[in-house]
């Protein structure tokens, strides 16, 4: 297993270093992850003993809450660090506050950070692995990859088949929209590396302004600034998060001009295929970027993905703290025991 | 070293054991474990139907969640788990293709015991290899097959086959 992208001595710091293997990897181990979460008691004594910290310089409920339920799951030993307050106050360099957090013997490090780059600085400087729970605008890896594990669950339930014998082959030639603040989401970026690495042919839908400056490397089908146009032939429909704590207010003209143009309202729902899916990583801006309803239709799989996103994370620590080592000893494991 | 024939009649030989020991099937459920376990499991639950004219659950478990060894060597879920039901009250009966150092039989049991408090639990394995690192013994055994640590027995419904370890 040491050719595996996750595994021992590894780190999770962007999509683009799992590539299609890494990813397909994930989503299988995380379906025995949701079979866990099924169970009268959704607990594994797998990680026992190892300790993950969650190092969270920008504030994300759902994100640290995901990844600790994950880590706990998994029997491991959890602690929080909120950045924003404590010692970073004082005037400690993150730097000093990683290294004094590692010196009390931790296994992995879940960082969520303002600056790019950030969870890769800390890989730096720590033994342990490093997770990326989302810096900056640059990627927010997990998240992409609970999203095609949702799209893989929702495929292999319209098919009838099970999803791990389907694997990943329903995304080949799947038509994705990710639509709105592509410029200030760190989530589009995973999510589309995601997608190309798995074959779907992905449309980005946003106003001039909230796109990046630089598409170039991006494993896009097309850019277009007109939703009704598209709609109609996606299987997925991807809504981003208007960030308006980012400042993308300031790249419109208001925001009800982009909810006309941009927002999934409940005449735009009607546009979509049969059996097309809306998404949505959350929390959500009713009546901005989303109708105050569509996220009750039945297409709509916001809380699915919550829910998925403890199981896609479960199997992230799991590969990264719980598969590795060497084989020496032949009566140690293997088959046939 | 064993036949398809030979495994067959092992497994109709198990089945009629399993109904003897315990006076019937109250409360049976079979569980075989990923992977090699649970065609055999299958096929035991189905010469129970044969015999007793009653249907067994069958149900299949990857226990890689619970070993001993995550983080010495490569540790992960081959297959799915399908427990059927709340197993508090039932009578389990493990079913492994061969039984070796007995930490896979561990780890089973630390697992099942998430699923509810079963009243009992009994293991039955198509070969015992000896071997054994934990105090485990198997209560149904197609064939008893001293091996040396360091060869391999591959089981299916096919038959058995002792050869050498095939290098990593």
């Amino acid at each position: 297993m040491s050719g595996a992208p996750l595994g021992a001595g590894r780190h999770l710091l962007s999509v683009a270093d799992l590539g299609a293997e890494g990813i397909e990897e994930v989503l299988r181990v995380a379906d025995a992850f949701v079979e866990v979460g099924r169970r009268p008691i959704p607990k594994v004594p797998a990680l026992r003993g190892r300790t993950v910290v969650t190092l969270f310089a920008e504030e994300s409920t759902r994100t640290r809450l995901s990844f600790e339920t994950a880590a706990r799951r998994l029997s491991a030993d959890v602690m929080s660090c909120p950045m924003a307050g404590s010692s970073v106050k004082k005037g400690e360099s993150l730097r000093d506050t990683v290294e004094t957090v590692n010196a009390m013997g931790v296994d992995a490090f879940v960082v969520r950070h303002p600056s790019a780059g950030a969870p890769a600085q800390v890989a730096q400087w720590v033994d342990a692995a490093v997770v990326n729970a989302g810096d900056g605008w640059h990627e927010h890896p997990t998240q992409a990859l609970l999203d095609c594990y949702t799209i893989r669950q929702v495929l292999a339930e319209r098919a009838g088949t099970d999803p791990a014998s389907a694997g990943t082959a329903g995304f080949r030639g799947l038509k994705v929209a990710v639509v709105g603040d592509v410029r200030h989401s760190r989530v589009a970026r995973s999510l589309v590396w995601a997608l190309g690495a798995l074959g779907a042919r992905t449309t980005v839908v946003a106003p001039g302004s909230l796109v990046p400056t630089s598409f170039d490397d991006w494993p896009l089908e097309a850019v277009t600034h007109d939703l009704d146009a598209v709609l109609g032939d996606v299987d997925v429909c991807y809504l981003l998060r208007l960030q308006l704590e980012r400042g993308a207010g300031a790249y419109l003209p208001s925001v009800r001009e982009y909810t006309s143009a941009y927002g999934l309202t409940a005449r735009r729902a009607a546009l979509l295929g049969e059996g097309a899916v809306v998404m949505h990583p959350g929390p959500m801006n009713r009546g901005v970027e989303i109708a105050d309803d569509v996220a009750e239709l039945p297409a709509s799989t916001v809380l699915r993905q919550v829910r998925n996103g403890v199981a896609v994370r479960m199997a992230v620590l799991f590969l990264l703290l719980g598969s590795g080592g060497a084989v020496e000893d032949p009566a140690a494991g293997g088959a046939g025991d | 070293m064993l036949s398809a024939e030979d495994v067959h009649r092992a497994l109709v030989r198990i089945a009629h054991e399993i109904v003897e020991h315990n006076r019937g099937l109250q409360d049976t459920v079979l569980i075989g474990l990923q992977t090699g376990g649970v065609p055999l499991a299958q096929r035991i639950g189905r010469v129970l139907e044969e015999i007793e004219g009653a249907t067994v659950p069958v149900g299949m478990l990857d226990v890689a969640f619970y070993r001993d060894d995550i983080g010495i060597r490569p540790v992960l879920p081959e297959a799915a788990t399908d427990i059927p039901g709340d197993l508090a009250g039932s009578l389990v009966v493990l079913v492994d293709d061969v039984l070796f150092t007995g930490r896979t039989v561990r780890a089973a049991l630390n697992a099942l015991t998430d699923y509810g408090r079963a009243r009992a639990v009994q293991l039955a394995v198509m070969v015992d290899r000896g071997h054994r690192q934990l105090p485990i013994r198997p209560d149904y055994v197609g064939k008893n097959m001293p091996t040396r640590i360091d060869e391999q027995v591959d089981v299916s419904l096919d038959g058995v086959v002792l050869g050498d370890v095939v290098p990593r």
